[in-house]
């Protein structure tokens, strides 16, 4: 079993990155872009019967830092 | 004072520590490898040095906070043993939970690497207690992830209680209120981006890292 974890800055907080890529995304020639926000994915490959707790635990103990990020989990059942 | 400094994979400053305290203190700092689960016994200071720890993958300091040493360098802060976090180290302990906020990518993205000019904003902690409140000095930052941000009601609760340790004189990365350096509730935790182990003697170009280790000499002593 598969699930991915999307980890995210949280609204509000500054995203240095995300604006970089906003002005070189400009710089393109690139135009209606509003906003850029990075973050990060993480692909688990996780044994059956990992339950949604467990991947939460893994997210608040290590995979994001949930002083500045919030984080998502997504389920590929199939994979 | 019998002192010990933390070394990970990636660490890179373990030296420079260990040579500022050992001049400061007389006394060679034990080095403890991030595997191994205890200190030294009895010992009075505990240096998380600078460095790019395991990388910086996943984040600055994340990787180092959940080794198995930082369990017990979590302990000894607990029952009150002086810990400093300088650089990297700052990172680590926020990341371990032992000072709030976090440390993010310097605000105009480029690694900062020069002296910087500082305020001591606390003279009556540990690690502050040579310098004068107000006091203006230099310290050298060389960082990518210094910019330290918290939300409100906790940069309101440091600047109340006095955990500002320090603060940069011009903008240097993007951080709250210019905060460089702050202290945890107890006191005896210091977390700073700046380096003062690499302004101990006059050859450094400064010497004003040296009092921070004779300040904390002198209370722990």
């Amino acid at each position: 079993m598969k699930a991915r974890v999307f980890i995210t800055l949280k609204p509000g907080v500054l995203d240095p990155q995300g604006k970089a890529i906003h002005h070189a995304l400009e710089g393109l020639g690139f135009a209606g872009v509003n906003d850029v926000r990075a973050g990060k994915m993480i692909e688990l490959d996780l044994a059956d019967g990992t339950s949604d707790c467990d991947i939460e635990d893994m997210c608040r103990k290590l995979l994001a830092n949930t002083v500045i990020e919030n984080f998502r989990i997504e389920r590929l059942e199939n994979a | 004072m019998k002192s010990a400094v933390i070394v990970f994979p990636g660490s890179n400053c373990d030296r420079d520590l260990a040579t500022a305290l050992e001049l400061v203190t007389g006394r060679k700092p034990e080095m403890v490898w991030h595997r191994d689960s205890e200190l030294p016994e009895g010992v009075d200071f505990i240096g998380v040095p600078g460095g790019f720890s395991y990388g910086d993958y996943l984040r600055s300091g994340a990787m180092a906070a959940r080794s198995p040493i930082m369990r017990a360098v979590t302990d000894a802060a607990n029952r009150g043993v002086p810990v400093i976090g300088i650089c990297n180290g700052f990172q680590v302990l926020t990341e371990a939970g032992l000072l709030p906020g976090a440390l993010m990518r310097n605000a105009r993205l480029s690694f900062v690497c020069r002296p910087v000019p500082l305020r001591v904003e606390n003279s009556q902690s540990l690690f502050t207690s040579a310098y004068n409140a107000g006091e203006e000095i230099a310290f050298p930052v060389a960082h990518h992830d210094g910019n330290y941000q918290a939300d409100d009601a906790t940069l309101d609760r440091l600047e109340g209680e006095g955990r500002v340790a320090f603060r940069y004189l011009d903008e240097v990365n993007g951080s709250a209120r210019s905060i460089a350096g702050i202290l945890n509730d107890a006191g005896n935790v210091l977390g700073l981006m700046p380096h003062p182990e690499r302004v101990v003697e006059p050859a450094h170009g400064g010497t004003d890292g040296r009092r921070l280790f004779e300040g904390l000499l002198e209370a722990v002593a």
